[in-house]
Order: C-alpha cells, then structure tokens, then sequence
C-alpha cells in the first residue's frame, strides 16, 4: 500500500523531470545556432502581429478597466483618511509592480498561450511538423523559435501598455468622475514612482513571465498527443499551468525585489 | 564477388534474382532491429531497394511500415543495424547530414501533410524557398512545373482546406518532387482513395518514377494496387521479410502466409481468431 503510493510518487516525479527535460531540450534546439536572418525576420514580424498585436485589444480594455476599478476602489478608502492625493500613486504603483506584469501574463496565457498550444498540436497531428522535418527544414528553428522571440518581444511591451492604459483608467474615474485634483494625480505619481525600483523590476517580472508563459505554451503544444483529446488537454494544461507559474513566479519575485 | 558479399547478410535472392550491381542499390537495410518500450517491431531486417525501381512494401495494418519509412527518413534511430543511405548511414549520422540527406529523399505522407495556413502554389514552393536562393520568377516557372505534373496548375490559388483528399494528396505529391529527389517514399498512397483518384495515383507514382529517373518506395496494404506498378516486393510480417520478389515471383511463393496476405484469405495462417480458449470449453463454463 505504502510502496504503491511511494511508487506513484516517484514514477510522477520521474514523469515530470523527463517534462522539463523535453522542454529543455527542445528550446535549447530552437534557440542554438546562427540564425538565419533573411528567412526568419519575416517569421518574426508574422508573429509579432499574430502573438502581439492581436492580443492588444484585451489588453487595452482590461487595462482600462482594472485601473478605473483600483481607482474606484482607492478613493473609497484613501478618502476616509482625507489622503485622496495619493490616489495617483496607489494606482501606479500597484500597476507597475505587480497588476500589469501578473495580470498581462495571465490574460496573455489565455489569449496567444493556448492559441499557440492548439497551433502546434494540431500541426503535430496533421503531420505538418513530421514533414517539415522530411523536407529537411527544422521544425525547432522554423516554427518554435518565432514564436518564442515573438512571445518575449511583445509580452513586455504589452504589459507596458496595460500599465499605461490603467493609470489612464484611473485618471478617468478619479480626477474626472470622483474630482481628485488632476495635477495632484500627476505630482504625487511622479514623486512616488521610482524609475528603477518600480518601473523597471515591472519590466523585469514581465520578461520572466513571457519567457515562462511562452515556453510552457510552446512545449505543450510540440509535446501533445497527436489525437484531439491530447491537444484538447495540452491546451488547458497550457492555461493552467502558465497561469500558475506566474503567480508562483510573481510572488518569488516580489520578495526577492521588494522583500528586503 | 558482390553475391557472396550480399550472400553473407543472407539476402543473395534480390541481388541474383535482378543481377544488380551493388552500386544499383540506393538503399540498403541491414540486420535492422527497432523495438518500441517493450513490444520489437522488427528483428534482423533486411531489404534492398535498387536505385530506378519502384519497391513496394506491404503487410498487414500495425506492423510498422510507416515507421520503417521514419526510420529511412531518421525520424526514429533503430536499436540496432545499418540503414545504407548510397554510402552513409542514416542512424550514424550527424545533424547537420542527416538534414542533408533529406534535401535528396522526399516522403509523401498519408494525410498529405499540406501546410494548411498556405496556398497550393506556396506548399510546393515551401522546398525551394527553404533550400535555394532562386529568384521569385524562376520558383514560379518550377512550381507550375511541378503541378502541371500532377495535374493541379488550375489548383495553385486553392487553400489546402478547398482540395479533396486525392487532390491534398497529388498537390503533397508535387510538392515532394519539388526539389528533384532521388528517393520518395509513399506512405499509403492509396488510402482511403475512390476509384478514380486511386487510378491517377498508381499512374503518377509509375510515371514520376520513370521521367524524373527516382526511386520509389511505396508502404501499401493495397495488394492489386501495388502488384500493378511495383518491380519489386517485399512482404514484412511477423518482425521480418517473410516472402519478397518480383510480383510474378510472389504469386508464386511458397509460404502460406504470402499467400494469404496476396488473395485477401480471411482464415489461413493468420488465423481469423484472436488467441481465445477452446469456444465449447468456454460456453460450457458459462452454462455451468
């Protein structure tokens, strides 16, 4: 009883670290050796449009909205204290050093993550990857590494963006709604934001949860079963899995950058 | 001299039989074991394939044959034995050759293999983009070429979605032969086929073979199909070659089990059972 559970344990971790070792694996292939410029810049360009700017919608009006709510939400309580004027570093802060980054990653896992998924399972089952391969052409480097720049080019810039777009958002509801004074939204952002403590450590959550995001999204696609029921699955797990990695990710982070 | 040499690996039959040179075989299977976890798929193979012939491969559904087909394409690495691609070893390989081996084979896939997310001409264009730095206006001339070969020049617009399954299958066909292989390799063709386009493939495969001077290899449980255009056969069963020959040699052979597989028999040496206890054993246990 003891010695089959034991059994489970191990045959599960064992079946993990092999997991990691095939993503490992597979990166390392996408990623090594020169790349080709002229035939791979338009590959990028094709899935930064795809990955990225088909993804700014969503991210343009949960921005929005998730800084008109802080905002809503901050006032009810800054007023209390009569400390409405740090409304405008309320909002700021709390977008750029966790909301933007966590809540982009997120929505990006859902949106291009699960997309990407189901792309490369289902080329996997149509055989696609299998006769690239035969062609002599790299799936690794033709398919996989695009989207993987792509994924962390455009996941950053997207989180900037949300950032910027909620601090808007939060412009909107408290200076133009509630009637918090507008210079003084500004000032105290501009006094309280730090370039390299807040906005910078932003961008650099964003890029390991773009790198996590996109490697997990990447590696379940390539590694699905080829049936619709494998991809179906390597398509949640993406979700799933991604989803959970960033907050994992964002909260070791955040101790390590504002902890001490 | 070169039939002792084939006599010792146990095969002299191809090389007496067509009385070939060894330097007429393209590629050349030795002692060829390949086991997936647990279950060996097969056992000290040996086959040849003589360089301008069509070779067919047929056995029953389950025994490997496309994989033998991903091992000539090294997809797969076999436990143990040589796959002679011309003078190198596909399983011994580096990247960097094996990737170079694979300019000169193409392999037609069951599915086609399309890249859906392109146009016809863009598929079979795919190669020579990928491989060449020929002008735009020169890929152009050679990609009608080729679709002209298999009769979809009026398809190159179409999505690969828009085409039928015979259709998906000659555009894959033109795109294999894109780059002027020595090698192709057909993974049954002829599934799933209706008469007619099934007729258009049995012609194509013989008359590419014939103009562009290739090999081919076709994987096929189709017997009618496959005695009509194959120089020669091989029938794998049972983790080995179990008969091989020229079609007329075959429908001579000796073994029970060729036979079987050639005339469609339902019960024979396959037996028509699954391995069971003896049925009256069984329904009288059920009775009681």
């Amino acid at each position: 009883m003891i010695a089959d559970k034991l059994q489970q344990i191990g045959a599960a971790t064992i079946g993990n670290v092999r997991g990691y070792g095939r993503a490992g694996i597979m990166l390392f292939g996408a990623l090594l050796g020169k790349p080709d410029i002229r035939k791979g810049f338009p590959l990028l360009v094709k899935q930064l449009y795809v990955i990225g700017v088909l993804s700014l919608l969503i991210i343009l009006v949960s921005g929005l909205f998730i800084g008109m709510v802080l905002a809503l939400q901050g006032y009810t309580v800054l007023v209390k204290f009569g400390a409405e004027q740090m409304l405008g570093p309320l909002v700021a802060l709390s977008l750029l050093r966790e909301l933007g980054p966590v809540v982009t990653a997120l929505l990006f896992a859902g949106r291009a993550g699960s997309a990407i998924t189901a792309e490369i399972g289902l080329m996997k089952a149509t055989e696609q990857l299998s006769g690239m391969e035969m062609m002599a052409v790299d799936p690794l480097r033709r398919i996989i590494a695009p989207r993987f720049w792509a994924g962390v080019i455009s996941m950053p810039l997207l989180a900037v963006i949300f950032t910027a777009v909620g601090i808007l958002g939060g412009h909107l509801v408290g200076v133009d709604w509630l009637g918090v004074d507008g210079g003084g939204y500004w000032s105290a952002m501009q006094a309280n934001v730090d370039l390299y403590q807040d906005v910078m450590n932003g961008v650099i959550k964003s890029m390991v949860f773009a790198l996590i995001v996109i490697w997990i999204a990447l590696h379940k696609g390539y590694d699905a079963v080829p049936t619709s029921e494998g991809i179906s699955q390597a398509t949640t797990q993406t979700v799933v899995t991604a989803s959970l990695a960033v907050l994992a990710f964002d909260f070791i982070l955040t101790a390590l950058m504002f902890g001490g | 001299m070169y039939i002792a040499f084939y006599s010792f690996r146990g095969t002299t039959a191809l090389a007496a039989a067509e009385s070939i040179n060894v330097s007429d075989i393209l590629i050349d299977i030795q002692q060829l074991t390949f086991s997936r976890g647990d279950r060996v798929i097969y056992r000290d193979l040996n086959m040849q394939f003589a360089r301008g012939k069509v070779t067919a491969i047929m056995g029953p559904s389950g025994i490997g044959k496309t994989t033998l087909l991903r091992l000539i394409g090294g997809q797969l690495k076999p436990d143990s034995g040589h796959i002679m691609f011309g003078n190198e070893d596909i399983p011994l390989l580096s990247r960097n050759a094996l990737y170079a081996a694979r300019q000169r084979m193409s392999m037609l896939f069951q599915s086609g293999a399309l890249f859906t997310d392109m146009t016809v001409f863009d598929n079979v264009a795919f190669p020579i983009r990928e491989h060449t730095r020929l002008p735009e206006s020169l890929i152009r001339l050679i990609v009608l070429m080729k679709l002209e070969a298999v009769g979809l020049r009026g398809a190159r617009d179409l999505m690969p979605a828009e085409l039928s399954g015979g259709m998906a299958r000659r555009a894959a066909l033109a795109r294999a032969i894109a780059l002027d292989p020595e090698l192709i390799l057909y993974d049954e063709p002829f599934a799933g086929q209706d008469p007619i386009s099934m007729g258009v493939i049995v012609r194509l495969i013989r008359s590419l073979n014939n103009a562009l001077n290739l090999t081919s290899v076709v994987v096929s449980h189709d017997v009618t199909e496959v005695m009509s255009i194959a120089d020669y056969v091989y029938v794998v069963a049972e983790q080995t070659v179990i008969g091989h020959g020229t079609p007329e040699q075959l429908r001579a052979h000796p073994s029970p089990l060729v036979q079987q597989f050639l005339k469609g028999e339902a019960d024979g040496a396959v037996p028509f059972h699954f391995k069971a206890a003896p049925y009256e054993q069984e329904l009288m246990e059920l009775v009681g």
